[in-house]
């Protein structure tokens, strides 16, 4: 996790948040799975916000969450939702809209 | 009904429902802790009958709920429920109901990997442990299958919800769409066993009506046919099972039909409360005035009268009561007297049922009246009229409500059998008839049957008069004819020209008796004057009579003491000799 100073501002920066529930095995992979994606593809560009709902249920209404876990794309806008142990890569790169080949914006 | 759901109560706990006809169907409402599943198709008032599942709970039961709405957001819900007079708003600011609003959309969601429905499960427990809820909606949790790929998943996951729910100890509703060849599109009955409720919209002959059947309630009797319901700006109302059995009470008082000539003829005390009494006749033969005495007495007595009238308009019917001398717009003041005026072809017949039921619970009457049952014709078959009839009867027998039933019997048909056949299933019949003689028409009535009671044999003719309706003896012709109208007038007036002359005559011969009695009187007066005339005189002479002999024994006496002394003086002389 490695925040910008100006975040909000910048177009280019993303903000995730992974809902789970407990440190269940499905959670934990979700996170690793997530945080190897993003140092490769959006090294510096991102932070990682980990609710648990367990701790904080009251969360789960606002994103509409359901599905356990769910990684919410908060920035760049629109959101979007990827459920899951994100252990299907493509289908995250997809979710994130993030292009798997031609990656424009890697440094 | 009520003994069972007693019997059944410690075996079973039932969360009542509140809804007017789905707890006496459900002998207590719906399986307390449990899941429910109500099915149906779009439209048919599933999330209608949940919401007022949760809204009843939580102001009549003391049981907060939560609703979770999978297909309208809150807000929708709010509007459309504001609209039925519930106020979703006041009842989530009270903490009593909980709303929650599920957005699945397929276009939001990619799926990457493995997943549970954890975070639904929290949010469903959270809303539960805010308000404290005994009661659960999920409308309609089937929306998961179309927003989400993965169907393995969901359906371990309902699984588990509904074992969930079980385990929380609420009872839920679960709604779903109707299927195909099953009872939901994605077989959610697999999962809920314990009750399944489906709702049916149909149409047929352009009337829509709905239907509520319970599939399936499992350790619970219930009642196993299509009952038909009502929504309306009271909420959904369904009719309830009346024709279980033949348990109503039979009460001895008697009502008076508002005409001293026809409670006459039922021994002077008219038709027993809590009957059912037919009038049928002919077109314009007076079935409804004579309901209108009914509705007048009834009214007289201070008890409520509820009048259904599928023919003319309660304007109408005053209108025309007024000009027979019976003031209905008085009792309607009171309150005591309430018109519901409908066409027939307005709604299906068992909608006609519904309403009649609502109507009748919220007017509480003592008596009813429904004129003419006859225009259902247009809405069923004689059968299924006959089986509406029927539990329409045995509702008001329940309800020890006297009901009062009017019949049209088109001409050319067999007189004594109303259209609906429905005679059996009355307790008193009235027979209005036209009697054609004598270049008239005229009104007779015969009271065909009456249970329980001693009745007349006799046939009376009945008259419509300013002063209402009034009964009157029918005579017999010369040949044995009945004479009615003004053949019976004439015959009066002749029979009363007789009675006068009779009178004269009685009077006259009287009259003679009389003036002999005087003279003999005066006989006897004069005899017996003479009499004692002759008795004084008599004494007289008796008394004379009795002095001379007195005086001629006491001479005897003397002439014998003298006679003594000289037989004496004789032996004295002897003696000496």
């Amino acid at each position: 996790m490695k925040p910008k100073p100006d975040a909000s501002s910048d177009i280019d920066f993303w903000k995730l948040r992974l809902y789970v529930a407990g440190q269940t095995s499905k959670s934990l992979t979700a996170f690793t799975n997530l945080k190897r994606l993003c140092e490769e593809r959006l090294q510096g560009r991102y932070v990682i916000e980990v609710i648990d709902l367990l701790k904080t249920p009251q969360l789960a209404e606002d994103d509409q969450i359901l599905a356990i876990p769910t990684l919410v794309r908060k920035l760049p806008v629109p959101i979007r939702k990827i459920i899951g142990d994100l252990s299907n890569t493509e289908r995250v790169l997809v979710g994130l809209d993030l292009q798997p080949a031609s990656d424009r914006r890697t440094t | 009904m009520k003994k069972e759901i007693k019997k059944q109560t410690p075996i079973l706990p039932k969360a009542p429902t509140g809804i007017q006809g789905l707890d006496q169907l459900t002998g207590g409402g719906l399986p307390k802790g449990r899941p429910t599943l109500l099915c149906g198709s779009a439209g048919c008032g599933k999330t209608l009958l949940a919401m007022e599942f949760l809204v009843r709970g939580a102001t009549q039961f003391g049981e907060p709920g939560v609703f979770m709405a999978f297909e309208e957001r809150i807000e929708e819900l709010a509007q459309n429920f504001a609209s039925l007079g519930h106020d979703l708003n006041a009842l989530v600011a009270q903490k009593k109901l909980a709303l929650d609003f599920v957005r699945v959309e397929r276009s939001e969601i990619e799926e990457a990997g493995e997943y549970d429905l954890e975070g639904l499960f929290i949010r469903l427990g959270h809303s539960i442990d805010r308000i404290g809820a005994k009661r659960v909606v999920l409308d309609t949790i089937e929306t998961l299958f179309s927003g989400l790929t993965n169907a393995a998943i969901l359906r371990a996951e309902l699984r588990r919800l509904f074992r969930w729910l079980k385990d929380r100890g609420v009872t839920a509703i679960i709604t779903g769409e109707r299927g195909e060849a099953t009872l939901t599109r994605y077989g959610l009955e697999e999962y809920v066993a314990d009750c399944v409720i489906m709702l049916d919209h149909r149409v047929s002959e352009n009337m829509s009506t709905r239907r509520l059947r319970i599939v399936k309630y499992r350790g619970s009797s219930h009642g196993t046919g299509e009952y038909p319901f009502l929504i309306d700006e009271a909420g959904i109302s369904l009719l309830p099972i009346t024709s279980l059995g033949l348990k109503h009470p039979a009460s001895t008082e008697r009502v008076s039909s508002g005409l001293p000539g026809l409670d006459a003829m039922m021994g002077g005390l008219g038709y027993y409360r809590g009957s059912s009494v037919l009038v049928s006749g002919t077109a314009g033969s007076g079935k409804t005035s004579l309901s209108a005495h009914f509705a007048a007495a009834a009214a007289a007595r201070g008890e409520r009268c509820l009048w259904f009238a599928f023919e003319e308009s309660a304007n109408q019917i005053t209108r025309n009561m007024r000009s027979i001398g019976l003031d209905l717009e008085r009792p309607v003041r009171q309150g005591l007297l309430r018109f519901h005026a409908e066409r027939p072809t307005m709604s299906g017949l068992e909608m006609h049922l519904v309403t009649m039921h609502k109507q009748v619970q919220e007017f509480q009457p003592r008596v009813v009246i429904i004129d003419p049952i006859t225009n259902f014709t247009a809405l069923g078959s004689v059968l299924e009229i006959k089986a509406m009839l029927t539990r329409l009867i045995d509702y008001f027998k329940q309800q020890q409500i006297t009901a009062l039933f009017t019949s049209l019997n088109s001409g050319g048909r067999a007189e004594e059998a109303p259209e609906v056949g429905v005679s059996s299933l009355m307790d008193t019949w009235l027979l209005l008839r036209d009697i054609e003689s004598g270049a008239e028409r005229n009104r007779v009535l015969h009271l065909l049957k009456s249970r329980g009671m001693a009745h007349s044999n006799q046939v009376r003719e009945f008259l419509l008069t300013d002063r209402g309706v009034e009964l009157r003896n029918v005579y017999l012709g010369p040949s044995g004819s009945l004479l009615t109208g003004s053949a019976r007038g004439v015959l009066e007036a002749q029979e009363q020209a007789q009675s006068l002359v009779r009178e004269q005559e009685a009077s006259g011969r009287t009259r003679a008796l009389e003036r002999k009695r005087a003279a003999l009187e005066a006989q006897v007066a004069a005899l017996r004057a003479e009499y004692g005339v002759e008795e004084a005189e008599l004494q007289r002479g008796i008394a004379q009579g009795a002095a001379r002999t007195a005086m001629l024994a006491s001479d005897r006496v003397e002439m014998g003491r003298q006679r003594q002394a000289v037989v004496k003086a004789t032996l004295k002389t002897l003696k000496t000799k």
